[in-house]
């Protein structure tokens, strides 16, 4: 489904990714770890399309087409989600609004009818309550004064609406509360599809107790440095990341 | 400098409007003083400060002369018809500044309530008292700024005369529509059009009552349409007044408003700028009683090379007011907006409570604003507010609408309108709201209400 090879991408005139290479397929789900500042948010950010971060070398292809080519809105309306790690505020815009429009653009893209405010309604009703999305946090403005839980929440409630092929989750756990990181994981715990991926950017090994994944990489200084099953994560949760050759963590991470 | 040719042009308009419109006297000698006061000042230059920023020699230089009476074609009817606020709302129509009996219709109003053409209200003894008891004590022709307004006040044919008596409240909003037709491709030389809508509404004591003024035009030869509408609220008075503004490309409006609110009265304004090549409006009000509120809204869409212009004054007399202003701009193209808000409390209004807002949305590199607060306080236990800021489209909200699959046209539409939402939320008028929610968010068609109002 993905393939990343040698990415290299900077922000300004800084290198931030110096050949990442990462092989996805349909069905699995993926853990990217590593110390703070070695380019996780940055791979996130490149493959959803954020117009800041420049790809000098490398490729990226997505179900046969070349991501890098495309809008932002192309590779959502061909499947791609990005959970924010930072969820936007945008005030004046209904949370319904905005997901009933993305929806309806998705639709629209796959050759499927568009949906009338009751058919989404019924449509939704299912994941709000798996969520835990109650019609208030629905009619409010998106993401305003929302809690940092709900941001969250809120995210992958429209990661599961949307049925993306590819899911990214850029940090979603960081900050949560145990509840909400159990009602988070139980929301993308029930979209597991042999026809869906996910890669899951985490800074935390915690939130792979609640979704193990098939793989986990170790990023470090815009490198994947090491490849495992799930039981790297647990390693790395034992003994950090200073074990692992290419290493170089920061003080502090 | 007014050219000689221009001026004379209005010197015959003036003799044309003496001989032929029946007024009582003191109306006629209101007119002769403003002809006087206009040929005194001539046409507004750049040098005064409330025209500081709005330069109208291209008004100036043009000779205009009084728009003659015409016929809607069916289609211009029906579309005029669409854009109102429907539901069998009291509606009188003005095509060319002149009274079209056809399309209009004031059945249905509560006892009293009065809604008609000027010119006939003026030209019938009884009614002409009533006109000329309110008319011009609330708008200035006295001012150095004032030409305009002089104009009008000398040049009016017709125009709107609402009244509601004490204690009665009207539920549907009174619709005047004032259409200017021009023709298309008129040659240079040729004289262009002019009309002078006069609009007077007088609230009685707790009375209730929606008034919404439309003005629209139609062809590409530059028209003036230059009006003033007063407003004079008796105590405990409720006036909620809505002012659209969407005038053909090329047309250039003046618009003056006076409002007068008496003790604990209630006016909301609601200016609404979405057409025309030079639009200013001006609206002044006066809270003279105890207790008063004025509420001033504006929302203003403009591109292209479009100027528009909205001068505030709000004038706190007596204590306990309160004034409440928000104004927003949404500027594309070269378009130019320049935003004056005035506040004055005198050294008897304590207790005042005044905010004014202005927000601006600049889309373009070019697009510009000049935004002037100006507060002259001279009570000492009152609290007054202002705040102005520019900006444009917030980047990262950009991304984010896109990274949920709409586009770039969409994100621009839907954080367009969420710019103007909580203004749009004022409007009490579900047809004019759903109108403005259409016009912000052509880009998406059948996505619905962005927003749940209320």
């Amino acid at each position: 489904m993905l393939e990343v090879k040698n990415l290299h991408a900077t922000v300004g005139d800084r290198e931030i990714l110096k050949g990442i290479n990462l092989s996805v397929k349909s069905g699995e789900v993926h853990a990217i770890m590593g110390p703070n500042g070695s380019g996780k948010s940055t791979l996130a950010a490149v493959l959803s399309g954020r117009e800041e971060y420049h790809v000098t070398e490398g490729s990226v292809v997505y179900n046969g087409h070349d991501l890098l080519e495309m809008e932002p809105e192309e590779r959502a309306r061909e499947g791609i989600f990005l959970a924010f790690q930072y969820p936007v505020e945008i005030p004046g815009v209904n949370n319904a609004y905005l997901l009933k429009a993305a929806l309806n653009e998705i639709r629209k893209h796959r050759g499927e009818s568009e949906l009338d405010a009751i058919d989404f309604m019924s449509l939704v009703k299912e994941q709000m309550k798996v969520l835990e999305i109650d019609q208030a946090l629905m009619n409010r403005p998106v993401n305003e004064g929302f809690s940092g839980g709900e941001k969250k929440r809120n995210e992958i409630f429209q990661m599961a609406v949307l049925e993306p092929k590819l899911a990214i989750m850029d940090e979603t756990d960081s900050g949560l509360d145990i509840d909400a990181l159990k009602i988070v994981s139980n929301g993308v715990n029930v979209m597991r599809s042999p026809e869906r991926a996910t890669i899951i950017v985490t800074h935390y090994q915690r939130l792979l107790n609640y979704i193990i994944p098939d793989f986990v990489h170790v990023l470090s200084d815009g490198r994947i440095v090491k490849s495992g099953g799930k039981e790297l994560a647990l390693e790395l949760e034992d003994k950090g990341y200073g074990w692992i050759d290419g290493v170089t963590e920061q003080v502090g991470a | 400098m007014t050219q000689l040719a221009t001026l004379d042009a209005y010197a015959q308009a003036f003799d044309a409007v003496q001989r032929s419109c029946k007024s009582p006297t003191p109306i006629t000698d209101l007119r002769r003083h403003a002809f006087d006061r206009f040929s005194t000042l001539g046409m507004p230059t750049t040098r005064l400060e409330q025209w500081r920023f709005t330069n109208v020699s291209p008004i100036a230089n043009a000779t205009f002369t009084p728009a003659q009476p015409a016929v809607l074609t069916t289609a211009d009817a029906a579309s005029l018809v669409a854009t109102g606020v429907g539901d069998g709302a009291p509606t009188i129509v003005f095509v060319n500044g002149h009274y079209e009996a056809a399309l209009s219709s004031v059945d249905d109003l509560p006892d009293g309530v009065v809604v008609d053409s000027l010119a006939s209200v003026l030209a019938s003894p009884s009614d002409a008292d009533a006109v000329a008891r309110y008319l011009g004590t609330g708008a200035d022709i006295e001012s150095d700024g004032a030409a305009f307004t002089a104009l009008n006040t000398a040049l009016f044919t017709d125009g709107a005369f609402v009244r509601v008596p004490a204690n009665v409240v009207v539920d549907v909003p009174i619709q005047l529509l004032f259409v200017t037709t021009a023709p298309f491709h008129e040659k240079e030389a040729a004289p262009r059009r002019m009309t002078h809508p006069r609009v007077l509404i007088v609230a009685g004591r707790n009375s209730q009552v929606r008034v919404v003024e439309r003005y629209s035009g139609s062809g590409d030869a530059p028209h003036l349409t230059n009006t003033v509408t007063e407003v004079v609220g008796a105590a405990n008075a409720v006036v909620d007044h809505y002012k659209i503004v969407r005038e053909s490309g090329a047309a250039y409006h003046i618009g003056h408003m006076h409002l007068r609110v008496e003790r604990d009265g209630n006016f909301s304004s609601h200016a609404i700028t979405l057409g025309g090549n030079i639009v200013r409006n001006d609206v002044q009000a006066l809270l003279e009683g105890e207790g008063g509120t004025c509420t001033l809204n504006g929302l203003y869409i403009a591109d292209r090379k479009q100027l528009v212009d909205n001068h505030t004054t709000i004038h706190h007399t007596r204590p306990h007011c309160q004034s409440y202003e928000l104004y927003k701009g949404i500027l594309d193209g070269e378009a130019h907006a320049v935003f004056n808000g005035k506040i004055i409390v005198a050294i008897d209004a304590q207790k005042t409570n005044a905010r004014q807002t202005n927000k601006a949305l600049l889309l373009s590199e070019d697009a510009q604003i000049n935004t002037k607060p100006e507060l002259e306080i001279f009570a000492d236990d009152v609290k007054c507010t202002h705040g102005a800021t520019v900006g444009q489209l917030d980047a990262d909200a950009m991304f984010y609408l896109r990274s949920r699959g709409l586009d770039l046209k969409q994100a621009r539409s839907v954080l367009i309108h969420a710019f103007a939402n909580d203004l749009l939320n004022r409007i009490s008028i579900e047809s004019i709201r759903a109108q403005l929610d259409d016009l912000l968010l052509a880009q998406i068609p059948g996505s619905g209400p962005i927003y749940e109002h209320g």
